[in-house]
């Protein structure tokens, strides 16, 4: 009979006797810069000092070691990767290279010394930072659903269980009945971290009370969004704590059967789900009889094929069935009718992931981080041009201001300097988010106070943008990313999505007038109310979003004909400045089309007209006048 | 007493009764609201968004997908709802062809109605994409993508209704088309030529192929006679083109339409529907008393039969060997009018007017023309011979009627009603009773009619014992039963099966049936016009027994069997397949080919050539062998099926693939 | 293709596969993935073979095939080059990237095949590697900050390799 309460114990005693921990990060991230190479090397200069290192940790090992060397999931900080974090004493290196592993050996893990090289430089004080504990980074954050990435092996499911693992999953099949945990998970205010918001607890509810025997749980991995990695991360950094909450959620609604939908582009992520599946189904959490109930829990893994449109839910479950990954109309809800027709729920990786945290408070404590509508804490994934980018979770009703700019060390300008003037936007939600401007730093990000100014939480894509970016070329792109995804199903999606972004391409090359403006927006808004899915609604997020709070930037471009960043080509006017002019006249001879007049010794002129900003000129001036 | 429910549409109540949606209970409401991709027969797709309502307490919905609740409260046309809808037709039109006065559906294509009725006057999008290629290749149906509307209609009745799926969506987003597996064209694939895709496409994406310019080139022809036989099921549909309700007048209108456009002869196929009667039902009785095959399968439907061909090989010894009456009638027409009407052979031109797209396809099967020269010459649909007469300027509704002419004009009641579902089987067994002298009624009413459901059946006593009747309509139910056949789940001695919805009468070629309530009227007036014949039997018919005495001799007959009756062969679904394993550069090497085809895999064809992989390459006998999979060696009923060389083996096992490729092997090496 | 024993050991992998997902046409996309890693993409003849074994309509499992980005219709190159140009690469220079391996290897938006069949590149919409943007995928091995400059290298060792 299967005792978490002794895996705990013989885990623990046994790790009670490393000295030392070392931990390498083997998130994608940390591998794609070579973490591999610095475990290895870790490993063969602990050997060379004889040091008894333990590589792969199993409790009936009644060998002493002296060293545990494990791998971790995502620790969030990709951009100062590999990282490698040595424990007990919390000290974390950045930027370790393979030939470092003798220095960190020696030095820290025999004499207890920090290399100060290795360390973290925080570019604001100067100062080298000890580790999680002062890396602002990690200090202003509140790491839940990924408290455990970055220290747990997600390939060792016993050191899951030592630190309580699976006793939520328990404590639900023995102690709760189904309409309790629905209640629960409802009252703590626990809402989906995939983008809708909706309250999980209700949406369990729907599918619990249900006659038809059978239902499914499922699991949505296919995070999609350009610049989302979250769910990558806590998949290959603590996949059992998804396993745990997909056992939560079927004890909530008697299911017996599980998928988790994986995006085949995480490979990563898909190798360390199945492996946790079958280490839980060998210990018997998962099987036949889950905990001795007699109750029966599965779980399968599916793999997405690259299509960005099957993270919506009735997609998500058409590719399971085996067909086009095309939503279909709601209602019916698939919480009534689901996969295979039957009633199912599908929840987000995160939200799965924040289950058994939930299920381990009460509601009331649950409530105290977070704000009263949006309780609990976010993962963010924070990219662009910001000092730090990589992987945060913080309480809902943080600001944007704390997170670009204390989390993320402040923002970089086009010449890569930290100036936090150089500040434009974020898009947040990814390319189906809006943005957010100046105006709203201080704005507390929850799902409702996002809605409001036409922006959405998303999955938690936070992409920073400096004022050397032209909104309409972003919007262009986003636009482009869309369209490119959607599935073809539906006519204002398929056709609407096209048209918007011919009508951004035409502004970004100077072919814009007003009317297009009007157009675009009717065409968005259109678009919005009558697509069949969250794609399409949400595809004109970032055009009427950037059309929105940077009109005079859009006005310039079709009154002006100009774009005030120069990023549209088309648009950039090649000026002499007539302070710098000579008038030596060699411009104008360079001209092929004759655009440039002036008299000897006077400045001369360009006529945006008639230029065809081909550069002669720039490159003829001697005196750097033209730009 | 049920307490009544109301759904309150614009204000007004209107009595929710069993409507599952709100578009279907605008109806009664007398609003009908704009769609492309909803159709009552078929599931819904919630793609074309113009059925959006407002719902008071939800907002926005679309009418196709929300069911009515008690007391739910809509608007079908509030100022935004107008306005979403023409930008969505705003959409299809940017990238759509508008070049309509050169399109075959502009009389009736929902999108220019659509857009007409919503005044979209501006069109301020533009075309984002290229031009696709029309597919013209099949007989039947012509596809242009580039008035696809992509409402899935024809995707969803070709799996759903037909359970065949020749054409699904392809591609993703913008570049999502309709099409045939690999891009192929209509007629390199398993498309029966049914042709139900045409008849749902709310747009001119599928149409029927237009033939008329060859039948007026015949008729302009001062050399040739052109003489014409027409379905049963035509009757009762031409005049809906003319905007007339049903009247047994219409008939008779017909015909002399017809000889005003310009046709010679105007002869009635039910005349040889009568002979198809004769000849079937005593090739099934002598089945059915000699211990032949049984179940007899009807095999008048073409669509039905190429459906068989690809997807129940082993039940191709089960069809009929009779053709349909309108080969009939081009056979026979061919061997005896030339001398009949005193005209050459080769200046005779046979035209039958179908309500069916599928005929043009079995016009053209090598089987019926013999010596090159086809029986029938060209097959008009209804909608052709409508467009035909409106060319010619002849105002249908006001002329006289007038008569088929005789020789093979001539039908009584059981030849009319082949044109519904079950019809045939009523025509069989007004034969069968006759001869098995049955106390039954001349007009016996097997079945009621019945054109909501899929499948019916029903039996009579007779002294040779029970003969059971099965009837199907829709491929998909023809398929599960004839599974269930061949499983032995099932037995019926007399199976009818026709492709089309309440069959002929619902056929592609027809104007198009807005609903079942339609198509009931056509059965209706089928019905009506063989309780109003004088006579209701084959048998009874006098020119019947004149064509026997002076030419078929008796049912059955060599001479028979000669004109009127064929053979079958199983067929490929998908042309041009063979799945080469090893070099094909070498000719030395004796080829071997696995068929695995549907049916041979069925019997286990996948563990032979799986076998036949691994003798070959542990033996290293690569130097010997070339082997491939092939897609059908029509050899289905006797499968699994391995030619080595030029040794064919059938119901082959490992142990002959063992021995044969020892044999050769041994032979190589020497 | 020219290989004795590919084809026929390929089909048989089919054949395997098949097997392994019990024949179950709600598997298509798990069995499409395992097909196309063994042939590299989908042939034509043996896409109607699996449709034929699962009983479903070759247009079906064509559609299925073309709807998922990562389905190849066509054969692939030797070498799979996959660059990202998802929001965070984006903004981190990808295009620039790409336009270099493109020019290098002389292909575009629709010819992502080199016509010796040696290299395939094409671009992904997010790896989800976004902190180290922008991310190129070559063979399985992901690179990441990749410069344009790098990217030519990479590919010219490859070209070596491969001509030695």
């Amino acid at each position: 009979m299967l005792s978490l309460e002794q895996i705990k114990k013989e885990y623990l005693e046994a790790a009670s006797h490393f000295k030392k921990r070392i931990v390498v990060c083997a998130g994608t991230g940390c591998i794609a810069n070579g973490s591999m190479k610095v475990f290895k090397s870790l490993k063969n200069a602990a050997a060379m000092h004889s040091l008894d290192v333990c590589v792969e940790f199993k409790p009936c090992d009644s060998k002493d070691h002296d060293i545990l060397l494990s791998g971790s999931g995502c620790q969030g900080f990709c951009q100062v990767g590999p990282l490698v974090t040595i424990e007990p004493d919390g000290i974390l290196y950045t930027h370790v290279k393979p030939e470092d592993a003798e220095e960190i050996i020696e030095k820290t893990v025999i004499n207890g010394d920090m290399i100060e090289r290795l360390l973290y430089l925080d570019q604001n004080t100067g100062k080298h930072c000890h580790g999680a504990d002062d890396i602002p980074f990690y200090t202003l954050q509140q790491r839940t659903a990924l408290k455990e990435c970055g220290h747990v092996d997600p390939e060792n499911i016993r050191e899951y269980i030592s630190h309580d693992g699976y006793f939520a999953a328990r404590d639900a099949y023995l102690n709760y009945t189904a309409e309790e945990i629905c209640k629960r998970v409802e009252d703590a205010g626990l809402r989906g971290r995939g983008g809708g918001g909706f309250p999980t607890g209700r949406k369990w509810h729907f599918a619990r009370i249900e006659k038809e025997p059978k239902k499914y749980v499922v699991c949505n991995g296919d995070e999609g969004d350009p610049g989302a990695f979250m769910d990558r991360s806590i998949l290959e950094g603590n996949p059992h704590s998804v396993i745990e909450g997909m056992m939560i959620a079927a004890k909530a609604i008697g299911a017996d059967e599980g998928y988790v939908y994986v995006r085949m582009e995480y490979p990563l992520a898909c190798s360390r789900i199945r492996k946790a599946i079958r280490d839980a189904e060998e210990l018997g959490i998962l099987g036949n009889d889950v905990f001795g109930t007699g109750q029966a829990f599965d779980i399968h893994v599916v793999e997405g094929a690259g299509a960005f449109v099957c993270g919506e839910e009735t997609a998500l479950l058409a590719s399971i069935e085996g067909k086009r990954g095309m939503p279909t109309p709601k209602p019916p809800f698939p919480a009534q009718q689901g996969l295979f027709g039957k009633p199912t729920v599908i929840n987000n990786v995160e939200t799965l992931a924040l289950v058994p945290v939930v299920m381990k408070q009460t509601p009331e404590e649950y409530r105290k981080i977070g704000s009263p509508k949006s309780p609990g804490t976010k993962t963010f994934a924070l990219t662009g041009h910001v000092v730090n980018t990589g992987l945060i979770e913080v309480p809902f009703g943080t600001t944007l201001r704390q997170i670009v700019f204390e989390i993320g060390g402040g923002v970089l300008d086009k010449d890569g300097k930290i100036n936090n003037d150089a500040f434009k936007a974020v898009q947040i939600g990814g390319p189906s988010g809006g943005c957010l401007t100046k105006e709203h730093l201080d704005l507390p990000l929850h799902y409702d106070s996002l809605a409001e100014v036409g922006a959405m939480v998303g999955s938690g894509g936070l992409v920073v943008m400096n004022d050397s970016t032209c909104m309409v070329k972003i919007a262009s792109y986003f636009m482009g990313f869309t369209q490119m995804e959607s599935c073809g199903k539906c006519v204002p999606c398929r056709e609407g999505t096209r048209q918007m972004k011919e009508i951004l391409d035409d502004i970004s090359e100077g072919k814009g007038t007003e009317e297009s403006l009007e157009l675009l927006e009717e065409l968005g808004k259109a678009i919005k109310i009558t697509s069949l899915c969250g794609l399409g609604k949400s595809a004109p997020n970032p055009g009427l979003s950037t059309l929105r709070f940077f009109r005079d930037e859009y006005l310039a471009h079709v009154k002006a004909g100009y774009c005030p960043t120069g990023q549209c080509k088309a648009l950039t006017a090649i000026t002499i400045d007539p302070e710098a002019c000579r008038g030596c006249t060699l411009c104008k001879r360079v001209c092929p089309v004759g655009a440039i007049s002036g008299e000897v010794k006077q400045p001369h002129k360009i006529d945006p007209m008639v230029c065809i900003k081909c550069g002669a000129c720039i490159n003829a001036c001697k005196f750097k006048a033209i730009s | 007493m049920k307490s009544e429910k109301y759904v309150y549409i614009n204000n007004r109540p209107v009595l929710w009764e069993d409507e599952p949606n709100i578009l279907a209970l605008a109806r009664k409401a007398h609003i009908t609201i704009p769609t492309f991709c909803y159709h009552s027969e078929l599931s819904v797709y919630g793609a074309c968004r113009m059925c959006l309502v407002e719902v008071e307490g939800r907002g926005l919905v679309t009418s196709c997908s929300t069911a009515p609740f008690e007391g739910m409260r809509v608007k079908t046309h509030t100022n935004q709802i107008l306005k979403l809808r023409k930008i969505i037709i705003e959409m299809l039109l940017a990238n759509h062809d508008r070049e309509c006065t050169q399109c075959d559906r502009s009389a009736d294509c929902k999108l220019r109605e659509i857009s007409y009725q919503l005044g979209v006057n501006d069109l301020r999008l533009r075309k984002t994409r290229e031009p696709r290629e029309i597919d013209t290749g099949s007989p039947s149906l012509v596809r242009d993508p580039n008035k696809c509307v992509l409402c899935g209609d024809c995707v969803r009745f070709c799996d759903e209704v037909q359970g065949i799926g020749a054409i699904d969506f392809v591609n993703r987003g913008e570049d999502v088309v309709v099409s045939p597996a690999y891009g192929k064209s209509l007629a390199n694939v398993d498309c029966v030529h049914c042709g139900q895709c045409a008849a749902v496409c709310p747009t001119g994406a599928i149409t029927i192929k237009n033939q008329t310019r060859d039948v007026w080139a015949d008729i302009e022809n001062p050399d040739k006679i052109v003489v014409a036989q027409i379905a049963p099921a035509v009757r009762v549909a031409l005049a809906e083109m003319f905007n007339l309700a049903p009247n047994q007048q219409n008939t008779g209108k017909m015909v002399t339409a017809m000889r005003m456009v310009g046709f010679d002869k105007v002869f009635d196929t039910a005349f040889t529907a009568d002979l198809t009667v004769i000849e079937e039902a005593n090739e099934f009785l002598n089945r059915k008393l000699n211990g032949g095959k049984l179940p007899i399968f009807t095999s008048c439907c073409p669509a039905w039969v190429k459906f068989a061909e690809q997807s129940h090989p082993r039940l191709l010894n089960n069809l009929s060997t009779c053709r349909s009456p309108q080969q009939m009638f081009g056979s026979l027409a061919k061997v005896q009018l030339p001398e009949m009407l005193g005209v050459e052979k080769e200046k005779l031109s046979v035209v039958s007017i179908m309500p069916c797209t599928a005929k043009k396809f079995e016009a053209g099967r090598p089987e019926f023309a013999p010596g090159g020269v086809r029986d029938v010459d060209h097959v008009l649909t209804t909608q052709e011979l409508g467009r035909m007469i409106k060319e010619a300027g002849i105002n249908f509704a006001d002329l006289e009627p007038s008569s088929f002419d005789l020789a093979m004009g001539f039908a009584t009641g059981a030849g009319v009603i082949f044109g519904n579902s079950g019809g045939v089987s009523e025509a069989v067994v007004r034969y069968a009773a006759d001869k098995l002298n049955l106390d039954l009624p001349e007009v016996i009413d097997l079945m009621p009619t019945y054109l909501d459901q899929g499948f019916k059946s029903a039996e009579v006593d007779t002294p040779v014992g029970k003969i059971r009747f099965a009837v199907v309509h829709g491929l998909k139910s023809a398929h599960e039963l004839a599974e269930k056949i061949e499983r032995g789940e099932e037995y019926y001695d007399v199976i009818e099966v026709m492709a089309c919805p309440g069959g002929c009468i619902g056929g592609a070629g027809q104007p198009i049936a807005s609903s079942i309530q339609h198509r009931a009227k056509r059965a209706e007036s089928i019905n009506h016009t063989d309780k109003m014949m004088n006579l209701h039997r084959s048998q009874d018919n006098p020119f019947m027994k004149e064509l026997y005495e002076r030419l078929l001799e008796e049912p059955n007959s060599e001479k028979a069997h000669e004109l009127l009756h064929t053979h079958y062969h199983s067929r490929k679904r998908i042309t041009d397949e063979e799945i080469q394993f090893f070099d094909q550069s070498d000719e030395s090497r004796c080829k071997v080919k696995v068929c695995v085809g549907t049916s041979c895999f069925l019997r286990g064809a996948q563990e032979i050539l799986g076998h036949t992989l691994k003798t070959v390459q542990d033996n290293g006998w690569n130097r010997y062998f070339e082997v491939a999979a092939t897609f059908c060696t029509e050899n289905c009923d006797k499968g699994p099926t391995i030619v080595i060389g030029d040794q064919v083996v059938h119901k082959a096992t490992l142990a002959d693939v063992d021995r044969i490729l020892t044999e050769e092997a041994k032979r190589r090496e020497a | 293709m020219s290989n004795d024993n590919t084809a026929a050991r390929s089909f048989t992998k089919v054949l395997e596969i098949l097997e392994e997902h019990d024949f179950d046409e709600h598997r298509i996309v798990s069995i499409l993935q395992a097909v196309q890693a063994e042939y590299r993409y989908l042939p034509q003849e043996v896409l109607t073979f699996v449709a034929t074994s699962l009983k479903v309509s070759p247009a079906r499992l064509y559609g299925v095939a073309t709807f998922y980005s990562h389905f190849s219709l066509e054969p692939k190159g030797k070498h799979i080059i996959k660059m990202c140009d998802g929001t965070a690469c984006h903004v981190r220079g990808s295009k620039a990237v790409i336009d270099a391996v493109r020019e290098k290897l002389g292909l575009s938006e629709t010819k992502i095949t080199t016509n010796d069949l040696m290299f395939t590149f094409e671009t992904v919409a997010c790896l989800g590697a976004c902190g180290l943007a922008p991310v190129m995928v070559i063979d399985e091995e992901v690179h990441g900050m990749v410069t344009p400059e790098e990217a030519i290298k990479l590919i010219e060792a490859i070209m070596e390799t491969e001509n030695a």
